[in-house]
């Protein structure tokens, strides 16, 4: 097999290390389609391949970076040099260095589908204008649709050090999404999206995108601020999805290390309802996030966090893992723009028991969530403080009842995982790969502007 | 950037499909950044990227290609992709020879970033880190970054129009972290021009480090919000991400053209409280949103929006203004070279009021004083949208009384425009901001003076 180009480039960098010198260079490459349509037409259609190379130096313990989003040797050549001279404005620690290789083998993972490449582009416009018009001829109140969009990246990227790291790994996935706009008839609009992810064009289902992202603004139709109350909270997989990815998020051992977690030192303790066991793993082929190695070269693996509710470690790159004494766990994420930092690729929940028709069957009081809004403005990590906008429909004695609009949920995180009320056994694989279940909060608030 | 005689045959290739418009943008940034983080300064970064996106509008289909391969045949190779991508229906070749447009001169960055030491830069770092630690010793953690990047562009397209710009953006933070009983509370502070160096001229660091803990410190006390709907006071300069959230967006034409904004077909209508004015002005200089072209090539302006309460125009680019047949507001906006341009605010404000800031707080019985704001987002299409309270009190008998929690609040935009009562009379710029749209960010700015909502709703957990 030939050596790719990025492999041959981070090579060429990592051979320009001085002694007492470590080196390493992330260099990689993406070939990206994206169509959007629009009223039948293509919009636009966008055919680009982008190219980047990353190069950290450390020297006594100080770390210096630099990156270019070119190949050209006139630009690549000063990167080491660069990156050699901010290390000089760096103060020292024990912790920065390279990972050390581990010895743990890699999951033999090649998360790539030829058929991206030789799909022509003719036959991906046609997917993003199905959509469209199936969006649009799934129910007669859908007025128009704000974008209907097919995109795929083809990546490969090398990871080269001087402590003996050398990796390739290639990966490709396609999408499709769409926003319907819905016709209220109070004269106003409710929204409703919906996403597929997969391997190959052939694989996404056009029709399956469009029905969701209508039932889901169809069933907001005359939907009003809600009373403020504090109902059981029931999210369905995409949300249990992002309310465990703010958790994860919260597990980085780089926060654990600089105190920027509350659950810096409760490792071992019950921080979750029991029924609760998620892991992050990025070793399921299943998964379109799904990696061999991590940001370091280090192979990925599957990684505890919470076992029946009870907190059982962090994620890390090698560089938090010295900080607490302990070995990288494979979760260095980055992409050649910035150096690693730890997170998750890929969450998996155990399967509970129950699903969404049978949680909502025994709800007396309750909101299933249908969007949530402003999830960057209201979560603090540090504070655990979480606060957002909600859509949905809210569960009266069993039964779906009126739709909910404009109205907040509230809670702290810490508590939120705690008051988890049932994990399903539903367990859905989301377009970010995780494999999540229905999930039942107890304790949040919902706010609204509505008189009780 | 680049040689005219280059550029009009990379047009004249982008054309050769029978295409209706062509455009090259030639971008080459640097960049470069320092971060303090756990008592240290942890890494410093620098940055390149260069190279060039091409455009082939054939009616209402754009096709698009970027190269970081900026040589002759990179540029030829990205126009032929382009034009193939806008599906031209052939025909004739068609010359291109671009000239300069007149664009008012700017003073460029008086102290270019790339002239001052790096010891320089990481020196401010170390100044912000220990006047923060000194404030206490509940601020147990401190990181303080430092940022600046020189983005030279270069947009021709075959309308024969050639222009360039040189913007220089300066941005540094203090992020705090208070330990105490009721657990960990931050506090943030900010501060980005278009500028260069010179920006800390007028930023002292040492303060901002000192604000930023005592925001921090402060929350250590704050007691949960309330829940559900109650009058609000925001400060002045914050208050931008409200309007930035509840109306810019929605007035954004190409959000407008496809029906996807409640403000749709409501141009001369009364859409606000008569007291707001609405402006979105890239001419500002050295605000965060400011520059002297817009990604498209057309100068920056000052474009009123809601005059007296009346809605009085969008904002417009390339593209929906050449549809309508109108000119450009200088609104067309990118990322970098490999994004295609879209709609997108500049320096978006509210005009100073009348009131009194501290008669607008003594007006209010019971609510909410919003001093510090965080990010928000917008559904254009219900007009719903939320925005975050980073630093707030609560307000007892007209006096602002214990701090709370944060969390977001949520409005819907059209109602709200017409719940501003009161209006003061300090307008301030706010911190800058990253607005993103579509997968891609732009620096933008806001500002307002302080102003009273009659009711939003506070996502809190009190009852």
């Amino acid at each position: 097999m030939t050596v790719p180009e990025s492999t041959r480039l981070a090579r060429r960098l990592v051979g320009q290390a001085q002694p007492g010198e470590q080196i390493e260079v992330c260099a990689g490459s993406a070939v990206r389609t994206e169509v959007r349509v629009h009223g039948g037409m293509v919009e636009s259609l966008t055919v680009a391949e982008s190219r980047g190379v990353g190069v950290r130096v450390i020297v006594d313990g100080r770390e210096g970076f630099a990156h270019a989003g070119t190949f050209d040797a006139d630009v690549v050549d000063e990167l080491v040099a660069e990156a050699r001279d901010n290390a000089v404005f760096a103060e020292p620690d024990d912790r920065v260095g390279l990972a050390e290789p581990d010895g743990v083998v890699a999951v033999d993972l090649d998360p790539w589908d030829d058929r991206i490449a030789s799909t022509s582009v003719d036959d991906k416009l046609a997917l993003a204008v199905e959509l469209e018009r199936a969006t649009i001829g799934a129910d007669q109140r859908v007025r128009n649709v704000r974008t209907s969009l097919y995109a795929d990246t083809r990546a490969e990227s090398a990871i080269v050090s001087s402590l003996g790291v050398d990796g390739w790994d290639r990966g490709s996935s396609c999408s499709l999404s769409t926003s319907a706009l819905i016709d209220d008839p109070d004269g106003s609009t409710r929204t409703g999206g919906a996403v597929d992810a997969a391997g190959a064009p052939q694989e996404l289902d056009v029709e399956k995108v469009a029905r969701l992202a209508v039932e889901r603004g169809v069933q907001l139709i005359g939907a009003g601020p809600p009373t403020t109350g504090r109902p059981m909270v029931v999210l369905e997989p995409r949300f249990a999805a992002t309310m465990l990815g703010i958790v994860a998020g919260m597990l980085s051992g780089e926060r654990v290390v600089k105190g920027r977690t509350p659950f810096a030192d409760r490792l071992g303790e019950s921080v979750a309802a029991a029924a609760l066991s998620v892991m992050d793993d990025p070793t399921d082929p299943e998964s379109l996030a799904a990696s061999s190695f991590d940001g370091e070269g280090i192979a990925c693996r599957r990684v505890p966090l919470i076992t029946g509710g009870v907190l059982d470690g962090f994620l890390h790159d090698s560089r938090s893992a010295r900080g607490l004494d302990t070995v990288t766990t494979g979760s260095a994420l980055r992409g050649v723009r910035g150096t690693p930092s730890p997170g998750h690729r890929s969450l998996s929940v155990a399967p509970g028991e129950g699903d969404l028709e049978r949680f909502i069957s025994s709800i007396d009081d309750g909101l299933l969530v249908a969007s949530l809004q402003g999830l960057h403005s209201g979560v603090n990590a540090v504070s655990g403080d979480l606060s957002v906008g909600v859509e949905g429909v809210m569960i009266r004695n069993g039964q779906l009842a009126e739709p909910i609009r404009e109205g907040t949920l509230a809670g702290a995180i810490p508590r939120v995982l705690l008051d988890i009320a049932a994990v399903g056994a539903d367990l859905e694989r989301l377009p970010g790969g995780s494999l999540v279940p229905t999930l039942v909060l107890e304790g949040l608030t919902l706010g609204g502007g509505s008189a009780a | 950037m680049l040689d005219h005689e280059l550029i009009n045959r990379t047009l004249s290739t982008a054309m050769s499909t029978g295409g209706d418009f062509a455009e090259v943008f030639v971008e080459d940034k640097r960049s470069s950044s320092a971060v303090l983080d756990d008592g240290r300064v942890e890494e410093l970064t620098s940055g390149r990227d260069r190279g060039a996106g091409v455009r082939v509008v054939v009616g209402d289909t754009t096709g698009f290609a970027h190269t970081a391969d900026l040589s002759e045949a990179g540029l030829r190779s990205a126009a032929e992709a382009a034009a193939t991508a806008a599906r031209g229906g052939g025909g004739g070749a068609k010359t291109i020879a671009v000239s300069p447009i007149e664009v008012a001169r700017r003073a460029p960055a008086r102290i270019p970033p790339e002239d001052v030491a790096k010891a320089t830069k990481v020196g401010l770092l170390t100044l912000a880190n220990e006047a923060a630690r000194s404030e206490g010793a509940a601020i147990s953690q401190v990181s303080a970054r430092y940022g600046d990047s020189r983005r030279r562009i270069l947009v021709a397209n075959s309308d024969g129009l050639l222009a360039e710009d040189d913007q220089v953006r300066t941005l540094f933070s203090v992020s705090c972290v208070a330990t105490g009983d009721t657990g960990l509370q931050t506090g943030r502070e900010s501060t980005g021009r278009t500028v260069g160096f010179e920006l800390f001229e007028e930023t002292d660091v040492e303060d901002m480090g000192r604000r930023a803990a005592q925001r921090a410190i402060t929350k250590l006390a704050a007691r949960p919000a309330p829940s559900g709907a109650i009058p609000v006071v925001v400060g002045p300069g914050g208050g931008g991400v409200l309007f930035h959230e509840a109306c810019g967006h929605g007035l954004e034409a190409d959000l407008i053209a496809k029906g996807a904004s409640v403000f749709a077909n409501r141009i001369g209508d009364e859409v606000a409280s008569p007291l707001v004015t609405l402006i979105d002005d890239g001419t500002m200089a050295g605000e965060w949103g400011h520059f002297a072209i817009d990604d498209e090539g057309r100068p920056a302006a000052h474009n009123v929006l809601i005059q007296d309460g009346v809605l009085t125009d969008y904002m417009w680019d390339q593209l929906r203004a050449r549809k309508e047949g109108r000119p450009s507001s200088g609104n067309g906006r990118r990322q970098s070279y490999q994004h295609l341009p879209m709609v997108r605010m500049t320096n978006t404000y509210i005009t100073a009021g009348q009131d009194d800031p501290a008669d607008i707080i003594a007006a209010t019985d019971h609510g909410v004083y919003v001093a510090q704001l965080g990010g928000g987002q917008v559904n254009t299409a219900t007009g719903d949208f939320v925005f975050g309270m980073t630093e707030a009190y609560l307000i007892e008998n007209g006096e602002i009384a214990e701090p709370i929690r944060e969390g977001n609040l949520i409005g819907n935009g059209p109602e709200v425009l017409t719940r501003i009562d009161m209006l003061g009379d300090d307008f301030q710029m706010g911190s800058p901001g990253t607005c993103g749209k579509d997968g891609q960010g732009v620096p933008v700015g806001d500002g307002t003076p302080t102003l009273r909502v009659t009711s939003l709703t506070v996502g809190g957990t009190a009852a």
